[in-house]
């Protein structure tokens, strides 16, 4: 009786400061979040409001004087020309290979990162290298690796014997395309492999004692026990590395600049042109707005797939 | 018993051919920067160079009279200010953001959050315009401070998220116990969070450092001159001036990655324990 009476006091000693203490807490958070707040909308959500505006106006150069209001002239014009789709649809392309291949190699690698073999310490540093390499560099590298006169692509066929004659290997549009993929691939797979790599090792090991109890086959592990518990991973990777294709427009510039016949221009690239050597302000925000939509539209499809699988961000 | 035998085999070749995959692109990049040119372009191709080339490398690091080898180090230095700037300061700010939002309560605190790693959906192409305006208005146009600010806007989602994640895991326990003998919150959080901390924090710096080391875009609009031209925009230009060189651009390239490469293998082992913490339910 004496005990619970005590455990009651104190309980209301507690009530009052508790709410002065979420009044405090409150404003503890405002002042530590005020400095990434600051940061990022100034440096990304007060610009893109900015763009938003320009999307709605004609601004055909960087100094021009007359910027005539034309409403959704800008968004109209984006999404009735070819060049836009296309380059949409290269965009989507090598979203759905470069992420596919990823995952698959990536999973794969992760597996072999976890699995018991001599030198993992060693697999691991090897592997991190692709992914530390700059993107430019990694650019710079492939289109040396697929150059037609001392790439070493050609060098390896042409010994090999499957290959008479150099090939230009980057002249021919989707093979072109399908050559950026392979280099992009490349390079940021191994980070898929250490998100999922991360993603395997807290899965409890109790659950694969428990399988081989029940003596389930390799694939049955897998699927039963790995597969779910790797979800939340894999849908985070997938986001990831969705958006980042989406916007991919680095490695383009430093490998093929687009080329050739247009052929690997991607959506970024595409806008970077219009509103940079066209000097077309307003039709160069509106696309970046649809690609926006795009990036919003696949990742919401992604966050369902999230909440499916009980994912939570934090 | 010899079922798993075959295993093992199949596993340790996998790995072997894992690591070629990695490793053979690099070999050849090195070897094709330390061969003479007459090797490069050999035919059939020569894989190993008939004599250690050198030059390329010193007049990279060392000619003062190359007008290549200037730009290349002045980029190198400001990449290194870049960097380095740019994991400092948004190291800070994710450290007491992740603070407030892994063990204060506040109103909104998922959506705010939610929020904050939106931004990283944005395309980087969509904000160059206004950027650029913002910039040249404050006088920041090829100054290595402006870079550094739009690239701490770039990395502040990911250093938020990363230490979000791991404060969360770090029982709460422990910060009470300090609290009681009469720390403040913020003491709490360096004597005790921090410490306990430091596989998130080595994920979210190496992180933050291969995104600021890696960014293009931005320091390919908004810098000119070797002022505050940055490695990559350095890179691109050699390898599409130097079309025909291919052993430059291979030297340029390697000695570019060497700070990343370091900083990637040092800190990897804490990579995975540092984003397994995101990978649970926290």
């Amino acid at each position: 009786m004496a005990v619970a009476t005590a455990t009651k006091s104190t309980g209301n000693r507690i009530a009052r400061p508790r709410r002065n203490g979420l009044e405090r807490q409150g404003r503890l958070a405002f002042w530590l979040l005020l400095p990434a707040f600051l940061a990022v909308f100034g440096v990304i959500v007060y610009p893109m409001f900015r763009t938003l505006l320009i999307s709605l106006f004609e601004v055909k150069s960087a100094v021009a004087t007359v910027t005539p209001f034309v409403g959704l002239d800008n968004y109209i014009q984006a999404l009735s020309s070819s060049g836009f789709w296309s380059a949409m649809g290269r965009t989507l392309y090598f979203t759905l290979m470069s992420t596919s291949i990823e995952l698959v190699v990536g999973l794969v690698i992760a597996w072999l990162l976890n699995a018991r073999i001599r030198g993992r310490w060693l697999l691991r540093a090897i592997v991190v290298l692709p992914w530390a390499l700059p993107t430019i560099v990694n650019a710079a590298m492939w289109k040396g690796i697929y150059n037609a006169q001392y790439g070493a692509l050609n060098g390896l066929l042409s010994q090999v014997g499957l290959i008479d004659q150099y090939q230009t290997w980057l002249s021919d549009p989707f093979t072109a395309l399908n050559f950026l993929i392979v280099a992009d691939a490349w390079k940021t797979t191994p980070l898929v492999a250490f998100f999922l790599l991360a993603g395997l090792t807290a899965i409890p090991h109790e659950l694969y004692e428990a399988a081989r109890v029940d003596r389930a086959g390799w694939f049955r592990t897998f699927r039963s026990v790995t597969l779910p518990l790797l979800a939340p991973s894999i849908a985070l990777v997938l986001v990831l590395r969705t958006v980042e294709a989406v916007k991919v427009f680095d490695i383009v510039y430093a490998m093929t600049r687009g080329g050739p016949a247009n052929g690997t221009q991607t959506i970024s690239y595409y806008t970077y042109v219009t509103a940079f050597s066209e000097q077309n302000y307003g039709l160069g925000s509106a696309i970046s707005y649809l690609i926006v939509i795009v990036i919003i539209a696949l990742s919401a499809l992604y966050l369902r797939l999230l909440r499916r699988s009980e994912m939570s961000l934090l | 018993m010899k079922r798993k035998t075959v295993a093992t085999v199949a596993t340790h070749a996998a790995a072997v051919v894992v690591a070629i995959a990695c490793l053979a692109p690099l070999a050849w990049t090195l070897l094709a920067s330390v061969s003479p040119q007459s090797d490069i372009v050999a035919r059939p191709a020569r894989w190993w160079p008939s004599e250690f080339f050198l030059d390329r490398y010193a007049a990279i690091l060392l000619d003062a009279d190359s007008s290549v080898g200037a730009s290349f180090r002045a980029a190198f230095m400001n990449s290194i200010v870049v960097g380095t700037s740019t994991v400092v300061i948004s190291m800070v700010v994710g450290i007491l953001g992740a603070y407030a939002f892994s063990r204060l309560r506040f109103p909104f605190r998922r959506t705010t959050l939610m929020i904050f790693l939106a931004t990283y959906m944005l395309p980087q192409v969509a904000l160059l315009i206004p950027l650029y305006l913002i910039l040249s208005s404050l006088g920041l146009l090829d100054t290595t401070l402006g870079l550094i600010l739009v690239d701490c806007a770039l990395v502040v989602p990911f250093t938020l998220w990363i230490l979000s994640n791991y404060f969360a895991t770090i029982p709460a326990d422990l910060e009470e116990a300090a609290r009681i003998d009469g720390t403040t919150r913020l003491g709490a959080l360096f004597r005790v969070i921090l410490p306990s901390a430091r596989p998130g924090i080595f994920a979210a710096m190496m992180f933050a450092f291969l995104l600021a080391w890696d960014e293009f875009m931005y320091a390919l609009i908004f810098t000119s001159t070797d002022n505050a031209k940055t490695l990559p925009v350095a890179i691109a230009e050699f390898a599409g001036r130097y079309t025909t060189d291919f052993g430059l651009v291979a030297a340029g390239g390697l000695i570019a990655s060497i700070p990343p490469v370091v900083i990637a293998l040092v800190f990897q082992r804490h990579v995975v324990s540092g984003l397994a913490a995101g990978a649970v339910k926290g």
